[in-house]
């Protein structure tokens, strides 16, 4: 099958080379090489007028259930599902049965992982079993592919081990994502509040966070070390991290589309694919999660795409998983931020490939010359219905269903590969 | 009542969803069967030939009895299963527990369960009428409904009243369908306890949350005290019942900064001597007795509506 292809009249907008403008690109033997008029005998013609044609989207926080939970997702479907939804690159979770706390589990997830859809990153644990008890060998786990550590799912309450982590991870090149909850104050199933109030359903304080991510900043700034925050969802958190960026603390932080979309209010009728943790927030956090994406306090906006079956999600509300799928709606829900003005172009496309690739250190991200051709093709005017049919991934757990979104990618390709296609 | 009137609803699940005429069409439904329940022959055909389960997931007495004793005055069959949530959970699911019974017809199903929504989901699932009987800290519609149903019969009408609660609201869905009913039919709720047992943003329920216990009480035409439980889930809320007692129980003394015909509820089981003092409890303004009376009937009038949905007019 032939890997050149010649994409022509789409808008490129790829920040790393302050580049916005419509030109040709010029893929052959899955690189990125300079355009030129001549030798194009081999080369298939892609057109993409009206649409932009960026560096491949990454996530950097996904589940793919793989090792362990594959009749919620697995590593190619979770890949398929990436595709689906433009991304070139995923960075998954190591909360999987067993827990990626050692190089066999890393290498073991890379080998399941080729041929997939996308490239697989994954982090590995910051402490064996994320028990939250000793280092995982990071050493280790780095020879053998982990881009990051984390716990995430759990969070290190063991402030000594999280300093620990902060200082050994950096000997390896690794970045610490942190989970950001404290334990004793998240009891609950939803936002602690009005609406948790009314349903009569036990609340999580925004405390419960912002507590975790002020203790993770302290360390940070003590230590001189860097430290990446998951899933920020409240105004508190936003305020810190704003803050602690301007005194010049090592802190990066991504933000997800449920929290930047959705409130509290979506849990109303008992709702558990609006059930995840950190919770859906008041329309308070919302706005101030929409302001650090415009002011450039977050680095990135990832999914935490998280499958859970109906065995999980249908349940009472209180017995449901946490959780919810969202690679297949994010750039979708990100688009309506450009079009909402609070943020432009090119800063999406720094959220969603750029800031991920930098924050972790991944060679990728860019349309430079000589990168391997990791591209997504947007539309950004095609409209969709988002029905359960649809869904790429095994699992169906998303509270976007039945939404009309606005905005997809129509041509997914990795390393001149191409993974997902809605052209002719 | 206005002509014509329509009960509208199929199922039950909360006071949250009930408009200010369906909660006057409840209760007058509920006076005009409380008659046959002082009759000699305490039965009425009305509901011969329905099939009604009660599904209680939760330890109860009174309000199961309760249920059941309102199904069989109305002459309809009634079945009662108990199973405790743990057993549940490891084993056949609560879809499937009601799938299982929706399969042999039942005509309504009154669940109690420990999680908020329980009832909510139930509907999703089967065809029966669901009649929420407490879930979780969410609602008990049912004792919203009779305490209402008492309080008009002493007070003559559910406006303008001051209505005190006293106690643990965050944990009780008592006190949730009251502030929802009471507030709905133009009474102003106080509510007042120990600040770890006061939910966030309550007031956007429309109770006003009180700093002393006398505020709350002061002028009252209603005192109502909640149960009180010490410890949940190794959340420290309270030091001690002793000390529950001394700072928040309602004494006599308390009832004394109430109006003089003030009436003294609670919706039991009452822990004599810690949130209500046994000699306010047996006195002649407690009502405590008539709200267990009245609940038979305003069970009574709810298994009716849902199941007959007749237009009624008055």
């Amino acid at each position: 099958m032939s890997s050149n292809y010649l994409i022509t009249n789409g808008r490129i907008i790829d920040p790393k080379n302050f580049r916005d403008e419509v030109a040709d690109l010029l893929v052959r033997d899955g690189l990125l090489v300079k355009p030129s008029a001549e030798g194009l005998e081999d080369v298939t013609e892609i057109d993409a007028a009206g649409c932009w044609v960026v560096p491949g989207l990454i996530d950097m926080h996904v589940h793919l259930r793989e090792p362990g939970e594959e009749y919620k997702e697995d590593i190619l479907s979770g890949c398929r599902a990436a595709a689906a939804g433009g991304f070139t690159g995923v960075v998954c979770m190591p909360n999987t049965r067993p827990v990626n706390d050692n190089r066999s589990v890393t290498a073991l997830i890379l080998e399941l992982a080729a041929g997939a859809s996308a490239r697989v990153y994954p982090v590995a644990a910051i402490s064996k079993g994320s028990r939250g008890e000793s280092l995982a060998e990071f050493g280790d786990l780095r020879e053998a592919g982990a881009v990051a550590v984390s716990d995430d799912g759990l969070p290190v309450q063991d402030s000594q081990l999280m300093r620990r982590a902060l200082e050994y991870a950096t000997d390896f090149g690794l970045v610490v994502i942190s989970h950001s909850e404290e334990p004793s104050l998240s009891h609950g199933s939803m936002n602690e509040g009005a609406v948790s109030t009314r349903l009569g359903l036990q609340g999580i304080p925004t405390i419960a966070e912002s507590i975790m991510v002020y203790r993770e900043i302290a360390l940070a700034e003590y230590t001189g070390k860097p430290v990446h925050i998951a899933h920020v969802s409240t105004a508190m958190s936003t305020e810190l991290i704003r803050s602690a960026k301007k005194r010049g603390v090592r802190v990066t932080a991504e933000t997800t589309p449920h929290y930047f979309t959705l409130t509290e209010e979506a849990v109303e009728g008992y709702n558990t694919n609006a059930k995840m943790n950190p919770p859906l927030r008041s329309e308070e956090d919302r706005q101030a999660v929409l302001q650090g994406l415009a002011d450039g306090t977050f680095d990135a906006i990832a999914t935490d795409h998280a499958p859970h079956s109906i065995l999980e999600k249908e349940v009472e509300f209180d017995a449901a998983a946490n959780g919810i799928i969202g690679l297949e709606t994010s750039l979708s829900l990100s688009l309506a931020l450009v079009r909402e003005g609070v943020i432009n172009e090119k800063r999406l496309v720094e959220l969603m490939s750029l800031n991920p690739a930098t924050v972790l250190g991944l060679a990728a991200g860019t349309l430079s010359e000589g990168a391997p051709a990791d591209i997504t093709i947007i539309d950004p005017s095609a409209e969709f219905h988002y029905t359960e049919d649809k869904v790429v991934s095994k699992s169906k757990n998303s509270p976007f269903l039945g939404w009309k979104l606005r905005g997809r990618a129509v041509l997914t390709m990795v390393g001149g590969r191409i993974t997902h296609s809605l052209l002719d | 009542m206005t002509t014509g009137y329509f009960f509208p609803h199929r199922h039950i699940l909360g006071i949250d969803h009930l408009s200010v005429d369906d909660i006057h069409h409840i209760l007058s439904t509920a006076e005009s069967f409380k008659e046959i329940s002082s009759r000699p022959i305490k039965k009425v055909p009305t509901l011969r030939g329905n099939t009604i389960i009660n599904l209680f997931f939760e330890p109860s007495t009174r309000t199961r009895l309760s249920f059941e004793v309102a199904a069989k005055r109305m002459s309809a069959d009634t079945f009662s299963i108990s199973a405790s949530t743990s057993s549940a959970t490891k084993g056949e699911t609560l879809i499937d527990t009601a799938r299982n019974i929706a399969a042999m017809n039942p005509d309504t199903i009154i669940i109690r369960h420990s999680f908020s929504g329980a009832p909510h989901m139930l509907t999703r699932y089967v065809d029966a009428a669901i009649i929420n009987a407490g879930d979780g800290t969410h609602e008990h519609p049912s004792q919203g409904l009779l305490d209402m149903l008492t309080v008009r019969e002493h007070k003559g009408r559910l406006d303008g009243l001051k209505i005190a609660i006293i106690g643990d609201i965050l944990h009780s869905r008592v006190a949730h369908s009251d502030i929802l009913g009471f507030t709905k039919m133009g009474s102003d709720v106080f509510v007042y306890g120990p600040s770890t047992l006061i939910p966030r943003a309550l007031d956007r329920l429309g109770a006003k949350v009180c700093s002393t216990l006398a505020d709350a009480v002061a002028d009252a035409d209603v005192v109502m005290t909640l149960r009180i439980q010490k410890e949940r889930q190794n959340d420290p809320l309270l030091p001690s019942f002793r000390e529950y007692a001394r700072q928040f129980g309602v004494t006599r003394d308390v009832v004394a900064l109430a109006k003089d015909d003030a009436l003294v509820m609670h919706p039991g089981p009452i822990n004599r001597g810690i949130e209500l003092m046994p000699d306010v409890a047996d006195s002649g303004r407690s009502v405590i007795l008539d709200q267990v009376t009245n609940g038979v009937a305003v069970r009574m009038a709810l298994l009716y509506l849902v199941m007959g949905n007749a237009p009624v007019t008055g």
